[in-house]
């Protein structure tokens, strides 16, 4: 008869209730135990630990494989109120795709009346609409059909200063490009050309590491591996840097910049830079710890340089 | 804002002995910058309270003052450097923001726009921003010396309860007093069409800048309050996310 494990589950300032689980019981399977007896709280938004100061136990991790004895206590912290990841990627980035598009229509009430639901005389304005609504499409359906998620939720928090960030700058960046007094950039034609060249290569190449990514993680895993080149020429980025997306990314919007000569847009470009590089550093930082063979040569985000 | 705040960390330093010990010359260069601060501010009170017994107006008297002003508002910058390298623990985010919105009342507002510089709320926050500096400064100084005087100590965490709302009310004064100056001459403004494509209002910057201090002051006024009610009663505050 193989001994049983006793569970207090210990709330503060609550005090506890008493569970019986198989030694081979996972994290998951209490959390849902759990939610059954405190309805409010999901199993999204709990943080079960050892140790009230210790890291969060994950889903996966199994009874027995942990230091527990014939009973175990485990500490509970609300995560707060959670939103899935793709409720998130699909709410911001759809924003910036209708927002641009109301300030390329001109709709009323945001030129002078005279302007309304006219069209701009500048063809790169149409250009540039053509790009950023691509650019967020593409966004929008890597989100249902490439990515894959490690973490199921977010705090809902989160999507009021994500979608504050996206749709703001697209609003802004819009009311520029599309205004009735639009200069198109200095050097014309040939400045709208290189630009277009760096926002197609670049929205490829991410595309094409995204579809790398997807493709080290089997379907249902949250397994993690070293990201390799592979036949694709646009992922051969991977021997120079860790987060070749982020750089993609940057490419993509540096040439946005260029080809529509605008200081918003410019800003916006800044501001996103800044921010992915702090993702790359934290997810190089992340690979280095994880993997003790990582190539030397990969910075974060560019060759070299950061 | 009127006043800069911090955690009371200096006295912190001094009350627990598990805190690493700073070195010499970090204290050496503290000591000399809070003095040096401590004696500007003070000019500059003496340097106003003369200018107005000897000429019974306050017209002119910013102009007196303004280069002892900008040099002394200026130099506070240099805080921001003490948090961002960890010689004092204040967040750099909470020195900067009050530091900044300083830096921008004194140089983007009183001496970009002379017609306002005569209006009693400018006196009015001068006033309210030297004596909070003297103390905040002197307070900092006897803590590095390890002789604090409990009336600085007292000074220091109470004269905010008054002096803040004063501080306040005078800048948004001045900045309101200075909206139809800003508006007349276009200044710091960029209209379309221009090459950037960019356009800048400075009149209506403003009115965000005043419209600011309603989620941002009292946000630092319960700040303020609950430091006072640590340092001078002992009391354990839980900040709410703990």
């Amino acid at each position: 008869n193989s001994s049983r494990l006793v569970l207090f589950v210990e709330i503060q300032p609550q005090h506890c209730k008493t569970n019986r689980v198989e030694p081979n019981a996972t994290i998951g399977e209490i959390k849902s135990m759990f939610h059954k007896s405190h309805p409010q709280w999901y199993p999204a938004r709990q943080s079960i630990r050892l140790d009230p100061k210790g890291k969060s136990l994950k889903d996966e991790d199994v009874l027995q494989h942990l230091p527990v004895g014939t009973t175990a206590t485990f500490y509970f912290r609300d995560l707060g109120a959670q939103i899935s990841w793709v409720t998130v990627f699909l709410t911001e980035y759809t924003g910036p795709l209708v927002i641009y598009l109301m300030f390329y229509f001109r709709v009323p009430f945001i030129y002078a009346s005279k302007y309304d639901f006219t069209t701009s005389k500048h063809w790169v304005v149409h250009l540039a609409c053509m790009c950023h609504s691509f650019h967020y499409v593409k966004r929008l359906l890597e989100t249902l059909f490439v990515h894959r998620f490690s973490h199921g939720t977010m705090p809902l928090r989160n999507i009021f200063k994500n979608c504050t960030y996206y749709w703001g700058f697209a609003a802004w960046m819009a009311y520029y490009i599309n205004h009735p007094l639009y200069t198109p950039p200095i050097y014309g034609e040939q400045q709208i050309r290189l630009a277009l060249i760096i926002f197609l290569f670049c929205q490829i190449g991410n595309f094409s590491i995204h579809i790398a990514l997807r493709n080290l993680r089997p379907p249902g895993s949250k397994t993690r591996k070293i990201p390799y080149p592979t036949k694709n020429p646009f992922t051969w980025i991977f021997l120079l840097v860790s987060c070749p997306n982020y750089t993609y990314e940057l490419g993509s919007w540096l040439g946005f910049t260029l080809m529509t000569q605008c200081l918003p847009v410019a800003f916006f470009t800044l501001v996103g830079f800044v921010q992915m590089t702090v993702w790359a550093k934290g997810k190089h930082r992340s690979y280095l710890k994880e993997f003790r063979d990582y190539p030397p040569l990969r910075s974060p985000i560019l060759p070299f340089i950061l | 804002m009127a006043s800069s705040e911090e955690d009371g960390t200096v006295e912190e330093k001094e009350n627990n002995n598990k805190k690493r010990t700073k070195s010499a010359l970090v204290t050496a260069w503290l000591t000399f910058y809070n003095i040096a601060m401590t004696a500007g501010w003070l000019v500059l009170a003496i340097t106003m309270m003369r200018f107005y017994i000897q000429r019974g107006t306050h017209k002119g008297l910013y102009r007196s003052i303004a280069r002892t002003l900008k040099f002394f508002q200026t130099f506070a910058l240099v805080e921001v450097g003490h948090c961002a390298i960890g010689i004092v623990k204040t967040s750099v985010i909470v020195n900067g923001v009050q530091v900044c919105s300083r830096i921008f009342m004194v140089w983007f507002v009183t001496n970009s726009i002379r017609q306002i510089q005569n209006e009693e709320s400018v006196i009015l926050f001068l006033v309210v921003w030297t004596v909070m500096e003297i103390s905040r400064y002197s307070y900092y100084t006897f803590s590095l010396l390890h002789h604090l005087p409990y009336f600085i100590k007292w000074a220091r965490y109470n004269f905010f309860i008054v002096l803040y709302p004063l501080g306040v009310a005078g800048e948004l004064l001045t900045i309101y007093a200075a909206l139809p100056f800003v508006r007349r001459s276009g200044m710091y403004s960029m209209r379309l069409p221009n090459k950037y494509n960019v356009s800048f209002d400075y009149y209506y910057c403003l009115i965000i800048v005043m419209l600011s201090y309603i989620p941002l002051f009292p946000q630092l006024y319960l700040h303020m309050l609950r430091q006072r009610r640590r340092v001078l009663h002992g009391e354990v505050i839980v900040e709410k996310d703990e």
